[in-house]
This record gives C-alpha cells, sequence and structure tokens, in this order.
C-alpha cells in the first residue's frame, strides 16, 4: 500500500527574506523512493517537513493520495506519515519497544496487537527482539539507534515515510549496512518514501528518482539515478555529480548483478591450525576463509601463519553496490566477502569483477 | 538538666512540632512545586519569559525571611496563612530555575521526533519534556525543601507552627534554665528532619527515573 504525493507551487517564507522553498513542483510516485539532494541550506529539509505539515507551507498544494493535506487534522495526518530523522530522536526515557510502539499506541491499537507489532518490526530492522525490547536508547550504538528509529517510523505500517539524513550521523561502513537494508525493506514494502541527503552517492544508491535541488529548493534535475550521471542537466548538476562519474556509475550495480566467486577453502573457527595449513596447502592456495560455527565469515588466515586470525573489518550484502565491494576489497585487501540475510557467508567479490563491470558501464554509457 | 534528660523530658512535644515544621514544609514544597512548574511551562520556550522568571523568582530570595513575614503579617493575620506565603514564595526560585533548565535542556531532536509521529502538544509535554526534565525538576524541589526547614523556623515569629517555637522561646529566655537546651533542641531537630527528608528525595529519586535516564 503506497500513495502518491503531490507538491503543487509550494511556497515557504520566513519573515520578509527571500522565500526558503519557492514555487516548488513535484510528483513522487507511490511505491518509489525519491531522494532530495543539494548543498546544505538549500531547503530539503523545509520542503520534506511541509509533507507532514511541521512547517505550515505560505502558499501552495500539498495532496497525499489525492487527499489535500490542509484540510487534515495535522496530528492524524503525522501518524499516517512515518518520519525519520538524523539522530534519530528517540525517546531516552523510553526502552527500545515502547519507542516503537509509540505510534500504534497514539492509533489506539491494543497492547497485544502493539507488541506483536514491536517483535515485527524489531525483527524487520535486523534486530533480535530478546536481546534489545528491554534496552533504553542510551544503551545502543548509533546505528542500532537508526535501526529503532526506522522501526518507529514503519511501526504503524504508514503508506509514507519521510527520512530527513537519517544515515547522516554514522560511520561509514554502518551507512552502508543502513543503506542496505533499507533497500532490501522498501523491496518488500513498497512504500512511498522521501529521502533528504547532501550525499550524492547516497542518492544515487537509494533513489528510483533524483531531485537535484538548488538554493530556494529549485529543482535542477528530476530524473532516474542513470539519466542525472549519464547527463547532468547543467554544469551546477555536472559539478554535483563531481568527478569520477564513471566510478559512481558504480553504485548503479549492485553485487546481487554480478557473478559472485567463491573462496578455495574455508575453514571452521574449531578447526587446528595444522589441519587449516595442510587444507590449504592441498588446495595451492594461501587463504583461506574461517567462517564460525552458524557460517558467518570471522577472519582470512595465511598459510605460512595458520594461527593468526586477520579480521574482516568491512562486508557487503547482495543488496550493496559494486562501490561499496570496491571499499570493502581496499579495506581489507583481496576480495570483498558477501553475506546473506542473517550474515552468512554466499560468496566473494574479486577486483577484476569490479573492473569488467566498470568496463562495460563506460562502453554503455 | 543535661540536654538529653530535656529531650526526654519534652518528647513528646517535641514529637509534635517536629511533625507539624516537616508537614508546612511537605505541603509548601508541593504548592511551590505545582506554581513554580506551572510557570516554567509557561516561559520555558521564551528566553526572554524565563529571564524574568528567574530574576523574580531571585528577587523574591533576597528579601530577609524575617522583613517578608513582618510585612505578609498585616496583610494575612498570624499563623498558618503568612508563614505558607512566606515558604511557598521561596520555595519558587530553585523549582521554577530547574523546571526551565530541565524543559530547555530536552533535545530539540527528541521533541522534533515527538510531534513527527504525530504526538499532540500536550502530549510532547506530558509524555516526554517534562519525563526528560523530572530529574531536574526533582532536584530543585530537593534544594526548595532544604531552604525551607530553615526558614520554617523563622515562622514561629507570626506564631507559625514548627521547631522554631523551641528557638525562639529558648533565645527570648536566654540566661534562665534550659533555654539554651531548648534552642538547640530546635536547631538539631531542623537539622534531622533534613536530612531524613533529604534521604527520602534520594528515594524517590530513585524510584520515579526511568532508567534509561539514570547514569548519563
Ligand atoms: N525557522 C526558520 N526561520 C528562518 N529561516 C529558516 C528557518 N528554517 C530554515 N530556515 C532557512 O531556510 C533555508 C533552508 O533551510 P533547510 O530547509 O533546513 O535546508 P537544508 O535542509 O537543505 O539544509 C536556510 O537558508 C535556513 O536558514
Ligand atoms: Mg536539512
Amino acid at each position: 500500500m503506497a500513495s502518491e504525493i503531490q507538491l503543487t507551487e509550494v511556497t515557504k517564507r520566513y519573515g520578509r527574506r527571500p522565500p526558503a522553498v519557492d514555487n516548488f513542483s513535484i510528483t513522487i510516485p507511490a511505491g518509489q523512493i525519491v531522494v532530495f539532494v543539494g548543498p546544505s541550506g538549500c531547503g530539503k529539509t523545509t520542503t520534506m517537513r511541509m509533507i507532514n505539515r511541521l512547517i505550515e507551507p505560505t502558499s501552495g498544494l500539498i495532496t497525499i493520495g489525492g487527499e489535500d493535506t490542509s484540510k487534515l487534522d495535522p496530528d492524524q495526518l503525522r501518524r499516517k506519515i512515518g518520519y525519520a530523522i538524523q539522530q534519530a530522536g528517540l525517546f531516552p526515557h523510553m526502552t527500545v519497544a515502547q519507542n516503537v510502539g509509540v505510534v500504534p499506541g497514539l492509533l489506539g491499537w491494543d497492547r497485544g496487537k502493539v507488541a506483536d507489532r514491536v517483535e515485527e518490526m524489531l525483527d524487520l530492522v535486523g534486530l533480535d527482539p530478546a536481546e534489545f525490547r528491554d534496552r533504553f536508547p542510551r544503551q545502543l550504538s548509533g546505528g542500532q539507534q537508526q535501526r529503532v528509529g526506522v522501526a518507529r517510523a514503519l511501526a504503524a505500517d504508514p503508506p509514507v515515510l519521510l527520512m530527513d539524513e537519517p544515515f547522516g550521523a554514522v560511520d561509514p561502513i554502518t551507512r552502508g549496512n543502513l543503506q542496505d537494508e533499507l533497500m532490501r525493506l522498501q523491496a518488500e514494502l513498497h512504500k512511498t518514501i522521501v529521502f533528504v541527503t547532501h550525499d550524492f552517492d547516497e542518492a544515487v544508491k537509494l533513489g528510483d528518482r533524483i531531485a537535484v535541488l538548488g538554493d530556494q529548493s529549485r529543482i535542477l534535475q528530476y530524473d532516474t539515478p542513470e539519466a542525472v550521471l549519464a547527463n547532468p542537466a547543467d554544469d551546477t548538476v555536472a559539478g554535483f555529480v563531481g568527478a569520477g562519474a564513471s566510478l559512481k556509475q558504480l553504485t548503479l550495480r549492485r553485487v546481487r548483478d554480478v557473478q559472485l566467486s567463491q573462496a578455495a577453502v574455508t575453514v571452521s573457527t574449531s578447526d587446528e591450525p595444522a589441519d587449516i595449513r595442510r587444507s590449504l596447502q592441498e588446495a595451492g592456495a594461501s587463504f583461506a576463509l574461517m567462517l564460525d560455527t552458524r557460517r558467518r565469515p570471522v577472519a582470512w588466515v595465511h598459510v605460512r601463519e595458520p594461527r593468526m586470525r586477520r579480521p574482516i573489518r568491512d562486508m557487503v550484502s547482495r543488496e550493496s553496490t559494486l562501490q561499496d565491494a570496491l571499499e570493502a576489497i581496499l579495506t581489507d585487501g583481496g576480495n570483498a566477502v558477501v553475506t546473506g540475510a542473517r550474515g552468512e557467508y554466499v560468496g566473494l567479490v574479486d577486483i577484476d569483477t569490479v573492473m569488467a563491470s566498470v568496463r562495460e558501464l563506460r562502453e554503455n554509457a | 538538666m543535661s540536654f538529653w534528660e530535656f529531650v526526654s523530658d519534652r518528647w513528646s512535644r517535641l514529637l509534635s512540632e517536629s511533625l507539624l515544621h516537616v508537614s508546612a514544609v511537605v505541603q509548601c514544597t508541593i504548592l511551590a512545586a505545582i506554581v513554580g512548574v506551572t510557570v516554567g511551562i509557561a516561559v520555558y520556550r521564551s528566553p526572554f519569559g524565563s529571564a524574568v522568571a528567574t530574576a523574580l523568582t531571585s528577587a523574591i530570595l533576597t528579601i530577609p525571611s524575617f522583613a517578608l513575614l513582618g510585612l505578609l503579617i498585616p496583610v494575612l493575620g498570624l499563623g498558618a496563612p503568612p508563614t505558607v506565603a512566606a515558604l511557598v514564595l521561596y520555595g519558587l526560585l530553585p523549582i521554577v530555575r530547574n523546571t526551565i533548565v530541565g524543559l530547555a535542556g530536552v533535545d530539540g531532536a527528541v521533541t522534533d521526533a515527538a510531534r513527527g509521529i504525530g504526538m499532540n502538544r500536550l502530549g510532547v509535554l506530558t509524555r516526554i519534556e517534562l519525563r526528560l526534565a523530572w530529574p531536574a525538576i526533582l532536584a530543585g524541589m530537593r534544594v526548595a525543601t532544604q531552604m525551607l526547614m530553615g526558614i520554617a523556623a523563622i515562622a514561629a515569629y507570626a506564631r507559625g507552627p514548627g521547631l522554631g517555637v523551641e528557638i525562639f522561646a529558648g533565645l527570648t529566655r536566654a540566661g534562665s534554665a534550659n533555654a539554651t537546651n531548648q534552642a538547640i533542641a530546635g536547631t538539631v531537630g531542623i537539622v534531622v528532619l533534613a536530612l531524613i527528608l533529604d534521604g527520602i528525595f534520594v528515594l524517590i529519586g530513585r524510584y520515579t527515573t526511568s532508567r534509561g535516564l539514570r547514569g548519563q
């Protein structure tokens, strides 16, 4: 279930200064992710917050699923629009479960139904309910807080989701993971998502369509990521796309689109170093991938020092982009390790695969 | 008569005065909290309003308690009314100030998220802002209570209830038998009661503050 969002000639003025958002019109198709991307201060947040009426437009019309939002009660309206922001904004005095259950509670669901829904949502965002349900926000990492923020935004199954730089405050590796998760969720849920960011790579990765915004929220280009990368509308957009556009096209390719290779030798954390060395010598390989009992990758082990585990710092999933894979290769050397939904090992991406994709994309452009 | 003999001799009287003293202070603190938190809620969004409220309540505190009581007696008469009025007025400052600091200190991202997911203004205030400001408000009430324990002694001057009666009687009869014992009994009583109340505040804080806010 999703709804189309339409903004027609929307303007927001603060006092007598030039408008923060000037005559903004856009159609956000139902079930798609549209990313507003632009430099800081260009009016992305203001534009987005007018959709759920945290900011009232000075003039113009905003409809969701054909309904004029200015005719609705703002609080009722917001309960049907998921909202996730940069610092997550979790309520520090409430447990994870209470945070996630707030909107269903506001909508008057009974306790049992709320509790079930909380479990379901935590599962959905990859947090084990038994472990996390009763924790407080301060007992979570930044990435976990963002997951709870997303779970809270989705808890009442709103058709529309607004996200304002939700992954802006976490480290790059966690951000990559959270982006992958969002893609996975969206493949399942098909919400209409408005996503605000100043990071062009993030826009290319997540957006079905990208709206590149300039000052006063002026739309410089509104198109698919492929089209924006291939044909920037003007010099400003080209500047924003930046150098290395062909490298950025790697963000258009997913790990699931390429052929994965397999590690020559996989070993278990419980194997003896001597056995590891023997398997490697038999296979004629120098590195083995070590998996734990649940087949999750743990480390690389070299034939000469089978006791020494070199931890894997960066892994990718099938939803990750080839750019993420390239980063993982550069971080860990050798190959990028690909894991499945439960963190289990599924394969490897090597540098040759990445290079072949770059060549192919360049020929097609 | 030694001090302890004096105390055991007058035990029941001292006890009832202690009860009156504590009950006056606790009730006035609660009244001051109701007024103070209301004032804090009314002004915390406006820096100007906050500054005015803090300045006014500090100004009250600079009036010597003896003088304030003296000024209230012609208006309110003797006994409980001027005592209650003075204690509530003195209790306001720490509570108003801490309420403002507590509410203004709530992370903007948290209230934004609360509004954004559809809580109405009253909900944001009662379910989010006041809960987060509660440790600060409680600390204000604790300071107010300690202050009022001492100030309440002066209420005896306006024929108010409490251990101040002993102190005043002791001081006016200085030199006569047991005068010093009487003044000391009243003073020590107040100090002991203040410590007990302080301990109770620690317990209240522990049981009414979310675990999510503690240990930060
Ligand atoms: N409450 C406000 N009062 C006055 N000006 C504001 C207010 N909120 C935002 N602005 C101005 O509007 C412009 C757009 O801000 P914003 O939407 O936050 O930009 P972005 O999210 O793209 O960084 C900025 O120039 C900012 O200074
Ligand atoms: Mg912004």
